[in-house]
């Protein structure tokens, strides 16, 4: 009945980072094929447990640890619609940045290093994504923590050390804040697991120390999700590490465990009221603008595209919070649903496309030996294939059809007219708009202005593992605006969408089964 | 680094096989009484650090040490996962299941697979704060010349 | 309900030290201050009334334990703690050789 694959999911990064270690130090060469098999095994698996996988949600208990009397004693392993989708987001975007990184990373010393903290980064998100148990949720949050701290420090120099120092001192606020709204949460409702805690909440009156326990983590996973007015750490940090990690750190660490889990615990544990539902939607529509005008001045393009980061996610927080906004009044069903989806389609999409973009500006850096905007020009001609998987990824943020972006911004918007929030909807087209504009600037100066005349060196294409990352991730963005199709999109996104809005469904499968 | 005085090092020399007994004392019996594995490898880690710091590094090759520490770590958390797994080869099917006999309570001998989870996470954890240790010195001493 | 109001008010002052700080040594401690804040606030929601430790002991049989699992949880916890300093550490150890002074107003070499 239990699934046996899920732990898998878990336990094969942390073994796979472990042996690399241990055979790293021996053989030479071979870390980064240990790494790209264990990211294949798990994107596999992951995939696997989507597509092909028995009726949602299922439910494996580690240690045989059955319920007692309707109690749930043991530590809870679920997967169900959305940790699904988020599983394989994360498997896609680990394994084509770890093909990506084969040839970036020969230029950083002791690489095994960096092949193990990867694995190790991937098991934590993993950990985060699959857990049911509220304290689990923090274990794996910090395994994935330091292991990204350690790796934007990667290269030592001092503008590494400083963005990682901004980081590490964030994050360790935000994880403490977030432990101590677990102890007020086992103060209040004697027990640790999601769907018992609901149950616990739902009865009873629950006191006034409910908002301070919702504010708190608001507070502790938005600074891991760099929603705005917790954001100060994502430009430095996102613009100094090596390209591959700032591609897993955008596209899917901010989504892992900031964006996930806030809308897991307040869909899935928290009794939703209208005051907190409307605070979300606010810093959404916030981080949206902020993001982008903060983005418009900038000319380093690593940091351009770390403030981008905040605006579209702004986009999946403020769609979420339109949701509960409806859902806490009490009308229109449908319109939340449509809101809900198109936030879950929006995080798959950014995934993809930021990742790259990431991963473009990281071919740039690599052939041009340059970051800044103003020094490089006329790069279509040397550099094909990389021009155009950057033209595709930016018609895909700004929102231009064919290409994914455009559906799931269509969703958000329409969803929102329909709920009468005629405001934060010109605000999502406006936006919309800005980062066209912005993306245009980037290509402009990027590929298409004409060379500047102190070019160093001889420009060439990038080596092929780096092309073969990139070539998939642009038809992987193609391919994802066909999950915008009735027939596809109910066996992908619908379930995710049902697991939140179902008051019943996430709760009764602990007692039930 | 230089070592510290007479006393110091004299004194060292009689307390650290101590310390080093009480630590695996309190990861064996980590099933009876408090501790177990975090506890006890961290006072293991104490009684090696102590040494270090009394008698100076000059008599150590210190990268030599730091591989070996690193070493037992990733071998202690392979072992660690394998005992997680081995519920799934032994025909129970559950990741860390408990499926070695229990004994009586009280006894040494009980508890089925605990005690060797306790044993290894200690091993893992000792060999990790001593690596965390030598990593800071070795920067201090053979990176800055 | 005093204690845990107190033990509020040292996250608080944890909290205090973080932001207002300059040297990069006192921002480690003060995160120090805050995470044993919390360990205390974990341990102290187990209490029972008349409660013993949780340790059983078949000779003597006794009615109230206090609550062993956030006891668990302190010691998952404090090993978090640990590995999260010793992170912090190491970063402040390389950037005082990078940047020669433990001032935060000199580091400011990312703006924008």
């Amino acid at each position: 009945m239990m699934n046996p694959l899920i732990p898998l999911l878990v336990a094969i990064p942390l073994a796979g980072a472990f042996l690399t270690m241990i055979v790293g130090r021996f053989i030479t060469g071979i870390p980064r094929y240990m790494a790209l098999t264990t990211l294949l095994a798990t994107a596999f698996i992951s995939f696997w447990l989507l597509l092909a996988g028995e009726a949602s949600p299922s439910v494996y208990i580690a240690g045989g640890w059955e319920p007692v009397n309707g109690v749930p004693i043991g530590i809870h392993l679920v997967h169900d619609g959305f940790s699904g989708l988020v599983l394989c987001i994360i498997s896609l975007i680990g394994l084509l940045s770890v093909i990506y990184s084969i040839s970036y990373m020969a230029w950083y010393t002791s690489e095994n290093f960096f092949y193990a903290l990867f694995c190790l980064m991937i098991a934590g998100m993993n950990g985060v994504v699959l857990s049911g148990d509220i304290f689990n949720i923090f274990v794996f949050l910090e395994i994935s923590a330091i292991s990204s701290y350690a790796l934007v420090a990667f290269g030592v120099e001092k503008n590494e050390l400083e963005a990682t120092l901004k980081y590490q001192v964030l994050g360790a606020v935000a994880s403490f804040m977030i432990l101590f709204a677990i102890t007020f949460i086992y103060w209040s409702a004697k027990t640790l697991n999601i769907a018992d805690i609901r149950s616990a909440f739902s009865t009873g009156d629950r006191g006034s120390h409910y908002v301070l326990i919702q504010v708190l983590l608001l507070t502790g996973f938005g600074l891991k999700a760099a929603i705005i007015p917790f954001h100060a750490w994502l430009p430095d940090a996102h613009s100094s590490a090596p390209s591959p990690i700032s591609a897993m750190l955008s596209g899917v660490l901010i989504k892992a465990v900031g964006i996930y889990v806030i809308i897991r615990l307040f869909f899935n544990m928290f009794v939703i009221t209208e005051g907190m539902s409307v605070l979300i939607a606010t810093l959404g529509a916030l981080s949206m603008a902020a993001g982008v005008f903060l983005a418009i001045g900038q000319w380093d393009i690593k940091r351009l595209l770390a403030y981008h980061s905040i605006s579209q996610m702004g986009y999946v927080i403020m769609s979420a919070g339109i949701g509960m906004t409806l859902m806490a009044r009490g009308i229109r069903p449908d319109v939340a649903a449509l809101a809900i989806t198109g936030g879950i389609f929006h995080m798959v999409n950014h995934a993809a496309f930021k990742g790259l973009l990431f991963l473009n500006a990281g071919a740039i850096e690599y052939s041009v030996g340059t970051r800044d905007l103003h020094e490089m020009g006329g790069l279509a001609k040397s550099m094909p294939v990389t021009s155009a998987t950057s033209f595709a990824a930016s018609l895909s943020i700004s929102g231009i059809p064919p290409f994914n972006g455009f559906f799931s911004k269509l969703i958000i918007i329409v969803a929102a007219v329909m709920g009468r929030f005629y405001l934060l909807a010109a605000l999502a087209a406006l936006v919309s708009i800005i980062t066209l504009a912005s993306f245009m600037k980037f290509q402009r100066y990027a590929f298409y202005n004409r060379e500047p005349d102190n070019i160093r060196k001889e420009i060439k294409e990038v080596p092929a593992p780096m092309l073969l990352s990139m070539i998939t991730l642009a038809v992987v963005c193609l391919l994802l605006s066909l999950l915008a199709l009735p027939g596809v999109r109910d066996s992908v996104l619908t379930p995710a969408t049902e697991i939140l809005m179902d008051q019943m469904k996430y709760s009764s499968q602990i007692t039930g089964i | 680094m230089k070592g510290m005085t007479v006393i110091v090092k004299k004194t060292t020399q009689l307390i650290a096989g101590i310390i080093f007994l009480y630590g695996i004392y309190i990861i064996l019996h980590g099933h009876l009484t408090p501790g177990g594995g975090f506890a006890g490898g961290v006072i293991l880690a104490g009684s090696f650090i102590l040494l270090i710091l009394a008698w100076g590094s000059d008599f150590l090759h210190l990268v030599r040490e730091e591989q070996g520490s690193t070493l037992y770590e990733n071998l202690a958390i392979l072992v660690v996962l394998f005992l997680a797994l081995s519920g799934l080869l032994a025909g129970v099917n559950v990741f860390f299941a408990n499926w070695l006999p229990h004994g009586t309570p009280g006894e040494l001998l009980s508890a089925g697979i605990l005690p060797l989870y306790n044993i290894f996470v200690g091993i893992e954890v000792a060999a990790s704060i001593l690596t965390i240790f030598l990593a800071l010195i070795i920067f201090k001493e053979e990176v800055l010349k | 309900m005093t204690v845990y109001l107190l033990c509020f008010i040292l996250f608080l002052t944890g909290l205090y030290g973080v932001i207002t700080r300059r040297n990069l040594i006192k921002i480690a401690i003060s995160l120090s201050v805050m995470e044993f804040s919390t360990f205390l606030f974990l341990a102290l929601v187990g209490y029972r009334e008349g409660g013993v430790a949780p340790i059983v002991d078949t000779a003597d049989p006794v009615k109230t334990y206090v609550d062993p699992l956030p006891q668990a949880l302190v010691l998952t916890a404090i090993v978090i703690g640990l590995a999260t300093t010793a992170m912090l550490m190491a970063v402040i150890i390389r950037i005082y050789r990078k940047y020669g002074t433990f001032d935060i107003r000199e580091i400011k070499n990312l703006r924008g």
